[in-house]
């Protein structure tokens, strides 16, 4: 009898502790949802607009979106050529291993077949990589081909942001969703609407 | 008049053993009669804890927590507060003593063996209390939000990105923002003044219930509780007041020295206490050429430089500082003092010592070729210390502890 009833009162205490710690989870959910980006954040960060004829062939210019750096960069014809000949020293030069949105489409990986439109964060740390366009040996490299190098953490890239092999950062440098309209280019949507 | 207050004092020492505790823990706690000045530091952390917390109350009148206020809010309290920039400057100067201390503090437990049976969880509190003073550390930093604010920030949140899976989206959430905006200052200010303070206390204050029940180390490694009077008292203690209490207040005297001059001339230490990219509004846009953690998270940060990869970077940068908690169980010396252990002991200890100042200076430097193989060559020099641990203090013959101190 005795015996009975410490069972009987041991089931009992385990299922209140059960039914207690499943509240747990539940109790969580708004304090972990709080940290997520407030609608007011996800509703800044509106596509922006850029004018493209000035830039300079061989000139990068740098825009803000999402107050985050987007590199846009002319290319000359003969840079475009040569991308094909420096794949080896490439870790993944035909962006497989990231979401690549305009896949096989230019050289430039943009949609467009003058301009690189990339994400200026490094896919390492988040540094800006420097822009070092000129083929000639620097600290960091004695073969410079031209391209992208980070200062924080030495990972390089080449000119339309493809990674090199052996260096910290992962991935290729993010493209980010864009459209060009004559001389507009608009980044943060994939289609012109406007 | 006496006899009226004593009653006060008698009512209340009923109802609250104000003297009980006062004696167990101060007067009367029996402290090693013979240790030298490597255990003062302990008291000097307290001391600096306790000037972080009033500095950091003063430094919370002025500041804003706003992505447009921060950095102007420093300012404000640098150039128009009355006295701001004094508060200002003791307390960035405290973060890099604190840990001056606490490094010190460590590499007394190492050296001496505090970590040895029975002090196991005294060294695991003290631990954790170093894990969380490096994120408040860096949550503070954070807050004035300036370029080296911003900059740090970024690498750092973004070492979660290395996760698998979860990476990209952890990164968000502890943001709150796709940048670090004012979602991240209001949210690192509440964790940097509130919570991780509240459990900072919470552990100091379980580290010293700890080191009471135990009692404190000494530096032959000398068990002083093996020979006791019939009160239970070690023969070879002393009460900490009127004996050791002198000892702690003038190496507190000492400190207030050198703390007043760096806090009064050398504030910015040379830019490694405030690096000088951080006087310059934070700039989402324009990374500074040179990145460098201040220097006391230099030697972790070396490490993660030298791993060229990201997700190796940080697990290897994680790992330092977990190994450092699991030391108790991987020191099997039988003598817990470097006096009395091998020369294996000896050398490794000085090799480690060598080794960590070498990365904490790679750490605060921009990378070349060469500067990336030595952080990789001191990265295996700090494992190899702990991991061969269990090895070079079996094998290695250790001279007999003494059984009085």
């Amino acid at each position: 009898m005795e015996e009975k009833l410490t069972t009987r009162r041991k089931v009992l205490i385990g299922m209140t502790a059960a039914v207690g710690s499943a509240g747990i989870p539940f109790a969580a959910v708004p304090f972990l949802s709080a940290w997520n980006p407030s609608a007011k954040a996800k509703a800044v960060g509106a596509p922006v607009k850029v004018d493209i004829s000035k830039i300079q062939v061989g000139q990068k210019i740098q825009v803000a979106w999402r107050k985050q750096p987007v590199f846009v960069i002319r290319h000359s014809k003969e840079a475009l050529a040569n991308l094909s000949q420096i794949e080896e020293k490439l870790d993944d030069p035909q962006s497989n291993n990231i979401d690549e949105p305009y896949r096989d489409i230019n050289p430039t990986r943009s949609t467009s077949n003058e301009f690189t439109v990339i994400a200026g964060v490094c896919t390492h740390l988040g540094c800006s990589p420097k822009y070092y366009p000129k083929m000639e040996p620097q600290p960091w490299d004695e073969t410079w081909i031209g391209g992208f190098f980070c200062p924080c953490h030495g990972s390089m890239f080449d000119i339309v942001g493809r990674v090199f092999k052996g260096v910290p950062a992962p991935t290729n440098l993010k493209v980010p969703p864009h459209n060009f309209r004559g001389n507009i280019l608009t980044i943060g949507e994939d289609k012109g609407t406007a | 008049m006496s006899n009226q207050s004593s009653g006060i004092f008698n009512w209340v020492n009923d109802r609250l053993p104000i003297k009980n505790t006062y004696e167990r823990h101060l007067s009367k706690h029996p402290v090693p009669k013979k240790v030298n000045f490597w255990y003062l530091f302990g008291a000097l952390a307290l001391v600096v804890l306790i000037i972080q917390i009033v500095s950091g109350i003063w430094l919370m009148f002025g500041y804003e927590n706003t992505e447009e206020g921060a950095f102007a809010s420093v300012e404000y309290i640098m150039r128009d507060v009355d006295y701001g920039w004094v508060v200002r400057y003791m307390h960035t100067t405290g973060a890099s003593m604190f840990f001056a201390v606490v490094y010190l503090h460590m590499f007394r437990g190492l050296m001496y063996g505090s970590y040895h049976k029975p002090r196991e969880l005294v060294w695991i509190f003290g631990m954790t209390i170093y894990l969380v003073m490096m994120a408040e550390g860096f949550l503070g930093y954070v807050l004035p939000y300036g370029q080296m604010s911003y900059w740090g920030a970024q690498v750092i949140i973004s070492l979660f990105g290395a996760i698998p899976f979860i990476g990209e989206s952890l990164e968000l959430w502890v943001r709150g923002d796709y940048y670090i905006s004012g979602a991240t200052i209001s949210r690192f200010f509440a964790l940097h003044v509130v919570a991780l303070p509240l459990i900072l206390i919470a552990l100091v204050f379980m580290h010293l219930v700890a080191l009471h029940e135990v009692g404190a180390g000494n530096p032959e490694g000398v068990d002083i509780e093996k020979y006791v009077d019939e009160d239970g008292v070690p023969l070879d203690s002393v009460p900490f007041f009127p004996y050791k209490i002198l000892n702690a207040l003038v190496a507190i005297g000492i400190f207030g020295i050198v703390f007043s001059i760096i806090m009064f001339f050398f504030p910015e230490g040379g830019g490694y206490m405030l690096e000088l990219a951080n006087f310059e509004e934070a700039n989402p846009l324009s990374t500074p050429d040179h990145i460098a953690p201040v220097w006391y998270y230099s030697p972790y940060y070396a490490m993660l430089r030298a791993i060229p990869d990201k997700l190796g970077g940080l697990i290897v940068m994680g790992a330092a500082i977990a190994i450092l908690f699991v030391v108790p169980w991987l020191d099997r010396s039988k003598a817990a003092s470097i006096r009395y252990k091998g020369n294996l002991s000896k050398i490794a200890m000085t090799i480690f010592v060598i080794s960590w100042l070498m990365l904490a200076w790679l750490g605060t430097m921009p990378v070349t070729e060469l500067r990336t193989t030595l952080s990789q060559i001191g990265t295996v020099i700090y494992f190899a210390f702990f991991l061969l641990m269990p090895v070079y203090t079996s094998i290695e013959k250790s001279r007999p502890v003494p059984e009085r101190l």
